[in-house]
């Protein structure tokens, strides 16, 4: 698989990374690529014909494609989060074991809408709910970001369980065209991750009760959605620094190939740089054995130690890629500043910024400090 | 009621914010459903920590511990 993902990031989803990025367009043929060799179904277990890869592997896949093309990466990692919410906490409905099998076959592309007009960035609270009329349903939600809705088939929404639930009695439910209807809203002339295009839609659905997953959303978030969410994203900035890295790297050897027998001064900030990316790569692996490690214990998986260090994870790494990247840029010099070079670095740059703010460190901070207050261990 | 579960009902309705008069509550309402957010929950805990002098250890601060007025008690 990783040979698979590294082949769509070199061949096609590399050399389309300037364009997406110039014009703010979704990276179609990264993603069709991708679709075409499978990958879209990456962690589909394989009864139902997927690759049953783990979010270890996950992590190696986004981090390779982060390489080429931060924002075809941030797409496929999207998509692999919902996958996985459906895949662990789905599958013991007909339906939703269907619809992995549709999944595999059609090669579909889920999106997410959780985020919503009056609840100021709260994913844990919804002000749309989920009417239902016997075996129907219906739901209209004013999503202030559904990235890549324009070309998506299908999306996970959150929604309050029924018109009487509370905010956060919140369920999850796949909705699908033709019951499905997105008017765009707004739009996404970005600093960086140009190619997401999170614009914000008015969903509105119909269905059937059996696309709402039998399971709260709580848990689904608690166990699944978030750490998932914090391991692909950092995994991909990760990648999104490696390949800045790269670069300096490549300056660097040209540099010392100029001047044979010194090593060249540029040299030493890189050996420091490198110190700097290693301990970023560290850190991802040892959240992706932790949550590994816990998977199949929803008492530890829903710990404030794992919230905790999950946090923690998206918040080092978030930070850590910056510093990382503006290393490169000042090894690469004027020829890392500019646009139309080999040893560019600004995409990288930008892109990265989009690591703290999405969702932004603050609120994540904030839920830590609360967590904080009643946690005991060290 | 008791004093320990008067108590209990006291600080949820101080601190749990939630839709529903704590009062009201049966001693098995899933808190959660009942409107309880993570956010919230943390300052039940603290308060309750405060009341009865004790701290809940490590293994007790899980989202079931915090889920009914039932399950605080225990």
């Amino acid at each position: 698989l990783a040979e698979r993902v590294r082949r769509v990031g070199a061949e096609v989803a590399g050399p389309a990374a300037d364009s997406v990025d110039r014009d703010a367009r979704f990276p179609r043929e990264g993603i069709d690529a991708l679709r075409a060799a499978g990958l879209l179904a990456a962690y589909v277990p394989p009864e139902y014909g997927g690759s049953g890869c783990t979010v270890s592997d996950l992590s190696v896949l986004c981090r390779t494609l982060g390489e080429f093309c931060a924002s075809t990466a941030m797409v496929f990692a999207m998509h692999q989060i919902q996958v996985a919410c459906i895949v662990r906490h789905g599958a013991t409905s007909p339906f939703f074991r269907d619809y992995l099998q549709d999944l595999v076959r059609d090669g579909r592309l889920i999106a997410s809408a959780t985020t919503e007009a009056g609840v100021g960035g709260d994913l844990r609270s919804s002000v749309c709910a989920v009417e239902t009329d016997g075996d129907q349903f219906r739901l209209e939600k004013n999503a202030t970001v559904i990235s890549y809705g324009e070309h998506v088939d299908d999306v996970l929404a959150t929604a309050r369980r029924g018109p009487d639930a509370s905010p956060n009695d919140q369920v999850l439910v796949l909705v699908r065209r033709p019951g499905l209807d997105l008017k765009p809203n707004g739009t996404w002339d970005t600093l960086g991750m140009r190619g997401t295009c999170s614009l914000g839609f008015l969903l509105t659905a119909t269905g059937r009760v059996d696309q709402i997953i039998p399971v709260p959303f709580s848990d689904i978030s608690n166990l699944t959605m978030l750490p998932v969410s914090h391991i692909v994203w950092s995994s991909l900035w990760l990648g999104i620094a490696t390949d800045a890295v790269n670069r300096a790297r490549s300056y660097v050897r040209l540099s010392a190939r100029k001047t044979p027998g010194t090593v060249p001064p540029a040299a030493v900030r890189l050996a420091e740089v490198y110190v700097a990316l290693g301990e970023i790569a560290a850190t991802v692996e040892s959240a992706v054995r932790d949550y590994e490690a816990n998977l199949d214990d929803a008492d530890a998986m829903a710990s404030l130690g794992m919230a905790i260090r999950m946090n923690n994870l998206k918040v080092s790494v978030s930070r850590g890629v910056l510093d990382v990247i503006a290393g490169a840029l000042s090894i690469c010099g004027i020829l890392g500043y500019k646009n139309d070079s080999p040893f560019s670095v600004g995409r990288h740059l930008r892109d990265a910024h989009s690591a703290s703010l999405m969702v932004h460190n603050d609120r994540i901070l904030a839920h830590t400090a609360a967590l904080l207050c009643v946690y005991k261990d060290a | 009621l008791d004093q320990t579960e008067l108590a209990i009902r006291t600080i949820i309705g101080q601190f749990g914010r939630l839709a529903a008069d704590a009062a009201s509550l049966d001693d098995s309402s899933d808190l959660y459903e009942a409107g309880l957010t993570s956010h919230a929950s943390v300052n039940v805990m603290l308060a309750l920590e405060d009341e009865f002098d004790l701290e809940f250890p490590e293994r007790m601060l899980r989202r079931a511990t915090f889920s009914s007025i039932a399950t605080i008690r225990d």
